[in-house]
C-alpha cells in the first residue's frame, strides 16, 4: 500500500511559491482502483506526478513522506529518491492525451523492445508482445505500423499495453480517455478493469467525469485547492457525500432521462461551479473508511 | 414559419494524396435535416469522432464548400448553389464558437480586441457604439467589462475565454451561432455555465444554437432537436426527448450505453479487495 504523510508539493516560480498538494495524508490500499476528481489546478496532476516520481524544477517535494510498500532490486524499500529504478517495472504511468505520446517515427513493436532492462532476446519479447496486444483487442498487425497508421482509441490501447506489459504493481493514469468518443471510451475502460482484475495491482485514474469514476473505481479521492476533501470507498461517496465539494461534482453534469434537470433546477449545479470552498488539511473518519475534510471554523460553504 | 435549418443533400467529399492514386473520403454523405418554426431552437448534433460533425458546422461557416447539396439558415441559402449573402451579411447571420478558446484567440492580442473588431468590422457599428456593444455582449455572458479590458488569453480560464468567444459572437446580433464542441476543452464542474448560458440566450435573447458535442447528456439537456451522426450520415434525427429515451437506430442506442452514469453500472463493481 503507498502511504502518503502531510505531502507538500509546491511550484517555485521566482520567488512565489504554489503549494499545489498542501498538506495530504493518505493511505492508497493495494489491489484497488483509486479514482482522483476534482477541478483543473486542484493539484490531481502533480499529486500523481510526485507518487511516480517525476518531481523536476519548478516542482518541489516541500515536505512529508510518500511510502510505497515497495521493494526495489536491492532488497530495500523503494523511496521517492530511488523510485524512477521501477519505472516500467513496479510502475508505470498513461500520461495525459498519452495516444500523442508515442514516438511517432517508432513502429510499435521497437517501443516494446526499446523498455529500459528488458529481455535482451528480442525475438522473445516480440513473441510475447504480439501476443500480449492480442489480449488486447488489437490486430497483431498494429504491432508492425507506425502510431500515425492507428486510430486514437487503438494508440490508446498500444498505451495501456505498454504501461501493463511488465505487469507493475501501481499504474497511474492520468485522464486516460478524456480525448475519446463515449463508445472506444467505455471499451478502453472496459479493459483497464479486466486487466486490473487478472493482475490484481492498484491502479490510480485522474478523471474529470464523474460517471467514468463511478463505473471504473473502487475508492474515490476528491481534491480540491491541494488537499484531499474526502476519501472512501466509491459507493460510500456516491451514495453519502459528506462534503458540499463533493456533491457538487456528482450534481455538476446532467443525465439523459433525468427532466428534473431540463428545468430550472440545473442552473444552480451550474452556478455552484464558482463558488469557493475552504478546505482544511486534516480529515475526519465519518464512517468506517470514509474520510472527509474537517469543516472549516468559518466554511462559506453549506457542509 | 420560418426555415431555421435546412440541409439538402448536402454531401462533402475531401481527397487526400495526388491526382493518381488519391484517396477520397466522404466527410458528409446526403445530408437532410430540416428545422421550422418561429421560436429559436438548440439543434444538437452528436457521433464520433470522424462522424462529419465538424464538416457539417465548417459547410455552415461556409469555411468548407460542399461537394454537392445545399444550406439554408434563417431562410437564406449560405452554401452550396444560390448561396448569395455577402461575406459581412453571412456573418451578421451565422456566428462561431470554437472548441479551445486558447486557440481561438491569438496569446499576443488582448481579447477584447477581438471583440470590437467583430463590432466594427462585422456589425459596421463606429467606435463608440462598438464600445457599447461589447461591454453589453460581455455583461450578457455575466462577465464585468472592466474585468476583461486589455488583458490576455493567459490571464483568463478556459470556461472565462469561453465566456469571452460567446460574447465576441453575440455583437453582430446573429440568428444562428454554431458552437463546435463548446465545453469539451472546460472543467466537467463548469460546464453548465456555458450549457445554461447557451439556453439563457435562447430563451431570453432569441438565438438558435448548432451545438455539436460528443456529450450526449449535455445535448438532452439542453437541445430542442438532436442529429446523431455516423460516418457522414444522420441516422437518426428527431425532437431531443424521442430520440434520447427512446432511440430508434442500433448506433444511436449503442453510444447512449456507452455513456458512463452514475446511476448503473456496466459491471458490478466490488469494493476494494485486500486492504
Amino acid at each position: 500500500m503507498i502511504r502518503l504523510c502531510d505531502l507538500k508539493i509546491s511550484y517555485r516560480i521566482g520567488s512565489r511559491v504554489i503549494n499545489a498538494v498542501d498538506g495530504v495524508t493518505l493511505t492508497i490500499p493495494d489491489g484497488s482502483i483509486v479514482g482522483i476528481a476534482g477541478e483543473s489546478g486542484c493539484g490531481k496532476s502533480t499529486l500523481m506526478k510526485a507518487i511516480y516520481g517525476d518531481i523536476q524544477a519548478p516542482m518541489h517535494l516541500s515536505g512529508g513522506t510518500i511510502e510505497y510498500g515497495l521493494k526495489g532490486a536491492d532488497g530495500r524499500p523503494v523511496t521517492p529518491a530511488t523510485i524512477r529504478r521501477e519505472w516500467f517495472k513496479s510502475i508505470s504511468y498513461v500520461p495525459q492525451s498519452s495516444m500523442n505520446s508515442l514516438n511517432p517515427v517508432i513502429r510499435i513493436r521497437d517501443q516494446f523492445i526499446d523498455f529500459p532492462g528488458t529481455d535482451s532476446n528480442k525475438k522473445r519479447v516480440l513473441e510475447r508482445a504480439r501476443d500480449y496486444i492480442g489480449r488486447l483487442g488489437l490486430p497483431p498487425e498494429a504491432l508492425d505500423s507506425y502510431p500515425h497508421q492507428l486510430s486514437g482509441g487503438m494508440r490508446q490501447r498500444v498505451m495501456i499495453g505498454l504501461a501493463t506489459f511488465f505487469q507493475p504493481e501501481l499504474i497511474i493514469a492520468d485522464e486516460p480517455t478524456t480525448a475519446l468518443d463515449v463508445v472506444v471510451q467505455k471499451e478502453i475502460l472496459m479493459l483497464l478493469m479486466d486487466l486490473q482484475e487478472q493482475m490484481g495491482n492498484t491502479i490510480l485514474v485522474v478523471s474529470h467525469d464523474m460517471g467514468v469514476h463511478y463505473q471504473v473505481t473502487h475508492k474515490m479521492l476528491i481534491m480540491y485547492a491541494g488537499r484531499v476533501v474526502e476519501f472512501g470507498d466509491t459507493e460510500s461517496v456516491f451514495a453519502d457525500p459528506q462534503h458540499a465539494y463533493t456533491r457538487m461534482l456528482i450534481d455538476s453534469l446532467p443525465t439523459i432521462g433525468d427532466d428534473s434537470m431540463r428545468g430550472a433546477v440545473a442552473s444552480a449545479a451550474g452556478a455552484g461551479g464558482d463558488r469557493a470552498y475552504r478546505v482544511e488539511a486534516e480529515l475526519i473518519e465519518v464512517k468506517p473508511g470514509h474520510f472527509v475534510a474537517r469543516p472549516a471554523a468559518r466554511d462559506g460553504a453549506p457542509a | 414559419m420560418t426555415i431555421i435549418l435546412k440541409t439538402e443533400g448536402l454531401n462533402k467529399v475531401y481527397r487526400r494524396g495526388g491526382l493518381v492514386g488519391g484517396r477520397s473520403v466522404q466527410a458528409l454523405r446526403d445530408v437532410d435535416i430540416t428545422v421550422e418554426g418561429d421560436r429559436p431552437v438548440v439543434i444538437a448534433v452528436v457521433g464520433e469522432s470522424g462522424s462529419g460533425k465538424t464538416t457539417l458546422a465548417k459547410t455552415l461557416l461556409r469555411l468548407e464548400a460542399p461537394s454537392s447539396g445545399r444550406a439554408v439558415v434563417y431562410d437564406t441559402v449560405v452554401a452550396g448553389p444560390g448561396a448569395t449573402p455577402s461575406r459581412r451579411a453571412f456573418l451578421g447571420l451565422v456566428q462561431p464558437i470554437f472548441q479551445n478558446p486558447f486557440e481561438a484567440f491569438s496569446r499576443y492580442r488582448p481579447v477584447d480586441a477581438y471583440l470590437h473588431e467583430t463590432a466594427r468590422r462585422v456589425a459596421g457599428m463606429s467606435g463608440d457604439e462598438a464600445e457599447a456593444a461589447v461591454a453589453e455582449a460581455l455583461r450578457s455572458v455575466g462577465l464585468d467589462p472592466a474585468e476583461i479590458r486589455g488583458k490576455y488569453t493567459a490571464q483568463f480560464s478556459g470556461g472565462e475565454l469561453q465566456r469571452i468567444s460567446v460574447a465576441r459572437a453575440l455583437i453582430p446580433h446573429p440568428k444562428l451561432i454554431v458552437a463546435d464542441e463548446p465545453v469539451s476543452m472546460i472543467d466537467a464542474s463548469r460546464r453548465m455555465i456555458i450549457i445554461n448560458l447557451f439556453k439563457k440566450l435562447r430563451d431570453e435573447a432569441g438565438r438558435s444554437f448548432l451545438y455539436i458535442t460528443h456529450d450526449l447528456a449535455t445535448a438532452y439537456y439542453i437541445s430542442d432537436h438532436v442529429a446523431v451522426m455516423h460516418r457522414g450520415q444522420v441516422v437518426e434525427f428527431g425532437p431531443a426527448r424521442a430520440v434520447m429515451s427512446d432511440p430508434q437506430h442500433a448506433y444511436t442506442r449503442l453510444l447512449l450505453d456507452s455513456i458512463p452514469t452514475t446511476r448503473s453500472r456496466w459491471r458490478p463493481r466490488r469494493t476494494a479487495a485486500a486492504g
